[in-house]
């Protein structure tokens, strides 16, 4: 079975201090670690348990800068065999939209039986990419998947629903699932593995390359864009407990008691 | 904007709540002028749905095929075309779920709709702006569609309020008729409920809930201790649970539990809104987080700001203190 998956490089921002840069458009990411997305990366490895079972390669891509070849060679690392990063100036502003377009241009060209994206990513947070990129290869899909089984040419998934539910679907490869969290354990990289394929080339295709005008890219290919990035309103917040340690932790004490919480 | 359209969502014979949260939101938009359209795809059997909806609608639409009860996205998508084609409005709102996130693109890529997902708000005075979140609620973006003759927002769960929704007498328009195609490409098998686990973390008056600050499994008895010592459970944010340092039943939030304690502390959980869904019903909420902007201090009452590896022993040693 020939899979692909597609990955993005986003930054780690849960404990970081976010400054909006001065097109207000985007933020300032000096300083902040880029990984791959936290999707994707159950993505790639249900790949990986997939293509151990049954046999076949898996192809990763990423669009993005030259940057974005430290996530596919990390998922080479974890055993995917071929890597594509698709890049051009000509890519910058895309929504979902413009990007599905981008990868649907790009996997039109690469065999596969199955295509893998995350749910959704950790910076924008669409959650549309996977699903639109199904529509225009017009194939099967299913979204939210935490887990999958394949008999033949048919995949029985379970899909996440709301509150703890599960639904059970059936699938006819060729399809595209995005992947949830938690469907398996994505196995550990270790530096050895990365030097292993330090040298492995990686190709990289333009808007040329895919066939693609620049029109129908970026954000003249897009069908939303950001006007102006902002914080978020803060509310009434949290009152702040200060104090040394020891009387943050009388502080809390008190308030426990007095709301029920020592039981 | 003069008409807004609302697909309607239910599953195993229930309307969700995102539902009337969209029908509010289209009324408030359209500030009392205009036309709000529920789209309802469904069972003939779920016919009894519709007296839900029609009250808050200006019109509903029904289709109405037994091989409608529960999604199928290919065989719903055949339906829509049909809706699509023949109802005439500006904006389709679609809810950012487990529904509206495997149907609302595959729609807007088909029909090239201007689209965004996981909207918190909708502007519509002159051009339409919809506020949504980034990088887990810390920065918000306003973002513009393209105008077009139809415009689609996925809505996210609990952004609006479901109730006090406008009544309108409305009429309702069925459809009926087989859709035709093959659409055994994916099809629908079954629903599988929740796993019972040996704590029931609904039924608890007092919650300690650890996020991903927890770092590791071999941490998770620092908050155990804690829970001990107050006497209530310990849950956790999904990163947790995905990585089986506890088990699934004990995760809060959207795909999880919700929960509604007297007290939930929140140790090094960053609030992500999926998060905040399950909880933000407690009655007193304190959150321990070394980062002063993480959005959970927007939803807790109280809150510390420090490494939680130092607060949790020195909370846990005075409550133990107090027991004697
Ligand atoms: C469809 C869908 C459904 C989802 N359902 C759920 C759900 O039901 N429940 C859920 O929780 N999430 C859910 N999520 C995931 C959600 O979007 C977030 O990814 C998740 O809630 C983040 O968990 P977290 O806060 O533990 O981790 P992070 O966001 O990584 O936050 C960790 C926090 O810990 C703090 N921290 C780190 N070290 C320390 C320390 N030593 N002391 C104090 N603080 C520290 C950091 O500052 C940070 O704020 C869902 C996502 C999707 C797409």
């Amino acid at each position: 079975m020939d899979i692909i998956v597609c990955i993005k490089r986003v930054p780690e921002t849960a404990e970081a201090d976010l400054v909006i840069d001065g097109s207000k458009k985007a933020i300032d990411t000096d300083g902040l670690v880029f990984s791959i997305n936290e999707w994707d990366n159950y993505a790639v490895e249900a790949a990986i348990q997939l293509k151990e079972a049954e046999g076949g390669t898996i192809t990763v891509i990423s669009v993005g800068p030259e940057e974005n070849n430290e996530v596919l060679r990390r998922a080479l690392a974890m055993g995917a065999d071929e890597a594509l990063r698709l890049t051009d100036p000509a890519f910058e502003g895309s929504d979902a939209y413009a990007m599905a377009k981008i990868l649907a241009a790009a996997i039109k060209d690469i065999p596969h039986d199955l295509i893998l994206t995350g749910v959704q990513a950790d910076d924008d947070g669409f959650g549309a990419v996977g699903v639109a990129l199904a529509q225009m290869l017009e194939l099967p899909y299913a979204a939210l998947v935490t887990d999958i089984k394949k008999e033949g040419d048919t995949l029985t998934v379970h899909r996440e629903l709301e509150g703890g539910l599960e639904e059970v679907d059936t699938l006819k490869l060729p399809a595209l699932l995005t992947i949830q969290t938690g469907i398996n354990e994505p196995r550990y990289v270790s530096i050895m593995g990365i030097r292993r394929v330090a040298k492995k080339e990686i190709g990289a295709k333009g808007v040329a390359d895919l066939g693609l005008s620049e029109e129908e890219v970026g954000l003249k290919g897009s069908l939303s864009q950001i006007e102006e990035l902002f914080f978020p309103p803060v509310g009434e917040g949290a009152e702040i407990i200060e104090g040394t340690m020891d009387e943050k932790a009388e502080a809390l004490v008190k308030i426990l008691k007095e709301r029920g919480g020592i039981g | 904007m003069e008409k807004i359209a609302v697909l309607v969502e239910h599953r195993q014979n229930e309307v969700r709540d995102i539902t009337f949260e969209m029908l509010g939101k289209a009324h408030q938009l359209l500030e009392g002028g205009g036309e709000v359209i529920a789209l309802f795809l469904g069972d003939v059997s779920q016919k009894g749905l519709l007296d839900q909806i029609t009250p808050h609608a200006h019109r509903t639409v029904a289709y109405l095929d037994s091989n409608l009860k529960d999604f199928e996205p290919l065989r719903y998508q055949a339906a829509f075309t049909n809706i699509f084609e023949n109802v005439d409005c500006q904006l389709i709102l679609m809810g950012q779920t487990a529904f509206g996130m495997d149907f609302a693109p595959a729609i807007a890529a088909k029909w090239k709709i201007p689209f965004t997902t996981d909207v918190v708000d909708i502007e519509a005075s002159e051009e339409l702006h919809a506020i949504r979140q980034m990088y887990s609620g810390k920065v918000n973006a306003k973002v513009s569609l393209k105008p077009g003759e139809k415009m689609l927002c996925t809505v996210r769960a609990g952004a609006f309020p479901a109730e006090d929704i406008p009544t309108v007498s409305g009429e309702l328009q069925e459809i009926t008729g087989a859709i035709e195609g093959d659409f055994s490409a994916r099809t629908f098998v079954e629903y599988l409920e929740a796993a019972v686990g040996d704590v029931d973390i609904t039924q608890a008056d007092i919650i300690v809930s650890v996020g991903r600050g927890i770092k590791d499994a071999d941490n998770i008895p620092i908050a155990q201790e804690l829970a001990d010592a107050l006497g209530g459970v310990v849950a956790c944010s999904r990163p947790v649970a995905d990585k089986k340092w506890l088990p699934k039943e004990r995760q809060v939030g959207t795909s999880g539990k919700t929960v509604k304690p007297k007290v939930y502390i929140a140790l090094g959980i960053s609030g992500a809104f999926q998060h905040q869904a399950g909880m933000k019903g407690a009655n007193t909420i304190i959150a321990v987080n070394k980062d002063p902007k993480a959005p959970i201090f927007s939803i807790a009452h109280y809150g510390i700001v420090d490494d939680l590896f130092k607060v949790v022993p020195a909370l846990t040693e005075k409550v133990k203190e107090l027991r004697g």
